[in-house]
């Protein structure tokens, strides 16, 4: 019997299941939203000139340094290296103007990552998207920074400009871009937004790993488009659907943004109507609110409105009783 | 439900094998859901196999049989699979494996036996679901109400698992035989048997045995957990059992091939439960079997037939890798309901982190119970019980795939458990 003596006395008890998913860790989903994020900053970056790099650049240092900073103070585990500070601090400065001045950014960025983020007990509690916190704390304490365009680099003939959006809603007199400017982001903008091809590469790209959920930008698209040709026309169902998508920052927001997996809803049911509600709220913003873009402060209201979103809005569960009266 | 890695291959093409007996079994008193059986033997009774050793008055059993002849050594509390110790017969085997009277019965002799016989003799051979759930089978074959759909569970959707693929290919008509006496029982339901589709060859098998029968064969995708009672109605009939119900409240009733495999040797061979096959597998096992295993024979003596080890285990799972329990110690014994044991090396093992959720939605999306397993288990972790019972935690079927999906590596079915299991001591 030569088994009779053998021990195992190094045997692992855990509850189950003892198999586990290959290749998909958090960490490795939020190194990849990064990837996802480079190509729009390089073309940002292309756009506006190197200035803007130093602002992404100070935005993302102080959002690690801030997370650190206080996860030591607090004697809280240092959790840099899931990489959502980096997120933080570059969605931020996407959502910066290209000359914004830089202790701005450094401002914003702490305000996201302590309050914004760290305040509601980090990463998993955070109600609000930490960027978009920081980005709306910005705009209400410096809207003259905040709305100051520079031109693309290449348009020397002047120096500032205005956004498609405010062109339209101030009814200024600078010229409209063309579609294909839209497109490839030869626009008066903030940094990280203006170049829709690099937002929709890196979008694509979450898509097709199922880090994100396709629900949220899809619907949140469509909605801005169904009500901008029904509102955003001289009359009803007249609105120009191609201007409305590509300009501002909703290909940024509803990719990356509302897609943020802690200030959105869980189920698929709470994404949809997450996602209607941006698109709604961002339109209404447009059409009858004060700022011409109201992609940040649709998605912030939606994430307030998630918690509630979340209650009501569960999958029908197996099994379920019809209800009473159904028969 | 979602595909999951199959790691059937190891034992896929091995036939069924006799495992050597061994020179003693433990053979605990619990093997079935319902109450500790009473030992019907003293120390020192000589017994043979397939007699009575345990057994209870009333209420929910299931009789347990010696499953070698020999003396009765021990009656003490030994390990277990599932219960941590129970209180086990010891048999020594005294070489002989004389058993007792097997009187086979012909087909004419079965046709003539009533429906309250049959579920006599089910009962007295201690038959319960061999699925992993060890239900005892005569209580889900004298259902309350009546039946209109039989379903034999052939899914197989565990990883790793290839015992009931073996019966299949090996006992098919023996199967189908079982089958039409668990009919003849629920009062001739439509019958149904369900297979995975990556099992071709139990297929074609399966679709040859019921020719000339009323079967009607159901080829379901490979997706877990298809073989769950639940979701295979749901696959199966597109019907679903109420919240909190029984597949018998809408009229069907479930059964593993494995059992029916055991109703067929009981009725037409006078067989009680004492062996069934178990897969042995894993990539620490030099020689991954199907064994025709006696209940009560631990790992260690079943190393004999599928060892030694390649390289040493650093977790061994009783059932499959989704819904199995690791093991302690190799001198736990096979019972009714093993189906499989699994031999993990350490660079398979799962690790479970401490994270939080990070709200990802993945759990919500696979959850074959369409229940929020990341509400429910943040509720847990704070033991706020009633806002996980809110969110429906007795809804879950514990198929684990939440856990295994998650990407904060969060132990979701773990605190799920636990949080049942508190709200159960209420």
């Amino acid at each position: 019997m030569p088994n009779q003596d053998l021990k195992l006395n190094n045997l692992v008890v855990s509850s189950g299941p003892h198999i586990q998913v290959e290749g998909d860790h958090i960490i490795k989903r939020m190194w990849a939203t990064l990837i996802a994020l480079i190509p729009a900053g390089i073309a940002g970056v292309y756009i506006f000139g190197l200035y803007s790099l130093n602002v992404i650049a100070v935005s993302v240092i102080t959002a690690v340094i801030c997370e650190s900073a206080f996860q030591k103070i607090f004697r809280k585990k240092n959790t840099i290296l899931d990489g959502s500070a980096i997120i933080t601090g570059l969605l931020l400065a996407y959502n910066l103007p290209p000359s914004a001045p830089l202790w701005m950014a450094a401002l914003g960025s702490f305000f996201a990552v302590v309050v914004g983020k760290q305040l509601f007990g980090g990463l998993g509690f955070n109600i609000f998207n930490p960027a978009l916190v920081g980005r709306a704390f910005l705009m209400a304490s410096w809207p003259k920074y905040m709305t100051y365009w520079s031109n693309p680099r290449w348009q020397i003939d002047a120096v500032t400009t205005a956004t498609p959006l405010g062109i339209v809603k101030e009814k200024l007199s600078y010229q409209l871009p063309t579609y294909w400017d839209l497109f490839i982001g030869n626009r008066g903008g903030c940094i990280g937004e203006v170049c829709i091809i690099a937002l929709l590469i890196g979008g694509v790209y979450l898509l097709y790993k199922r880090y994100i959920s396709w629900q949220i930008p899809v619907y949140y698209l469509l909605t801005v488009a169904i009500l901008s040709f029904v509102l955003m026309g001289n009359k009803l169902f007249s609105g120009d659907v191609l201007f409305a998508l590509l300009s501002g920052g909703l290909v940024l927001g509803a990719f990356f943004m509302a897609t943020d997996y802690v200030s959105a809803p869980i189920s698929i049911k709470g994404k949809t109507i997450f996602a209607v509600g941006c698109g709604l709220l961002t339109v209404v913003i447009r059409k009858w609110g004060g700022y011409p873009e109201g992609v940040s402060y649709a998605i912030l209201m939606m994430n307030a409105a998630t918690p509630i979103i979340d209650r009501f809005a569960r999958p029908r569960k197996y099994g379920a009783l019809k209800k009473r009266g159904a028969k | 439900m979602i595909k999951l890695r199959e790691s059937k291959e190891a034992t896929f093409h091995k036939p069924t094998k006799k495992a050597k007996l061994p020179t003693r079994v433990i053979i605990p008193l619990s093997q079935h859901f319902g109450a500790i059986c009473e030992p019907m033997v003293k120390i020192g009774d000589q017994v043979k196999a397939g007699q009575l050793i345990g057994s209870l008055d009333k209420g929910l059993f299931s009789p347990i049989h010696a499953s070698i002849s020999g003396t009765v050594s021990a009656i003490q509390d030994y390990p277990h699979p599932s219960l941590g110790r129970v209180k086990a017969v010891v048999i020594d085997n005294d070489g002989a494996d004389s058993k007792t009277e097997q009187r086979p019965r012909t087909e004419q002799e079965v046709a003539s036996l009533s429906v309250e016989h049959l579920r006599k003799i089910i009962f007295d051979a201690g038959i319960v679901g061999l699925g992993g759930a060890a239900f005892p089978a005569h209580v889900k074959l004298s259902p309350p109400k009546k039946i209109d759909s039989f379903i034999l569970n052939g899914a197989e959707c565990e990883p790793y698992l290839t015992n009931d693929f073996a019966l299949m290919k090996e006992k098919a008509r023996e199967i189908i035989q079982g089958a039409k006496i668990v009919l003849k029982i629920l009062g001739n339901p439509q019958g149904y048997i369900a297979i995975e589709n990556n099992k071709p060859e139990a297929i074609k098998i399966m679709r040859e045995a019921i020719k000339d029968t009323n079967f009607t064969l159901k080829v379901l995708n490979s997706s877990y957990p298809q073989g769950g009672e639940k979701q295979l109605t749901k696959s199966v009939l597109n019907r679903e059992v109420p919240s909190g119900g029984l597949p018998f409240d809408i009229g069907v009733v479930v059964h593993n091939v494995g059992t029916v495999y055991a109703i067929y040797e009981a009725i037409y061979k006078s067989k009680p439960l004492y062996e069934k096959v178990v897969t042995l597998t894993g990539s620490c096992l030099s020689n991954p079997q199907n064994l025709l295993v006696r209940i009560g024979t631990t790992i260690r003596d079943l190393l004999e037939d599928c060892g030694p080890f390649k390289n040493e285990p650093a977790k061994i799972v009783f059932g499959g890798p989704m819904m199995g329990i690791a093991q302690y110690t190799l001198d736990v014994p096979v019972i009714k309901s093993t189906t499989g044991i699994i031999f993990f090396s350490k660079d398979e093992l799962s690790n479970r982190e401490d994270r939080v959720c990070c709200r990802c939605g993945r759990c919500v999306d696979v959850c074959p119970a369409r229940i929020m397993p990341a509400f429910i288990t943040m509720a847990a972790e704070q033991d706020k019980f009633t806002i996980a019972k809110d969110y429906d935690i007795m809804d879950c079927i514990e198929c684990g795939l939440c856990s295994y999906v998650c990407p904060a590596r969060r132990d979701l079915v773990g605190l799920i458990k636990y949080a049942k299991s508190r709200l159960k001591a209420k």
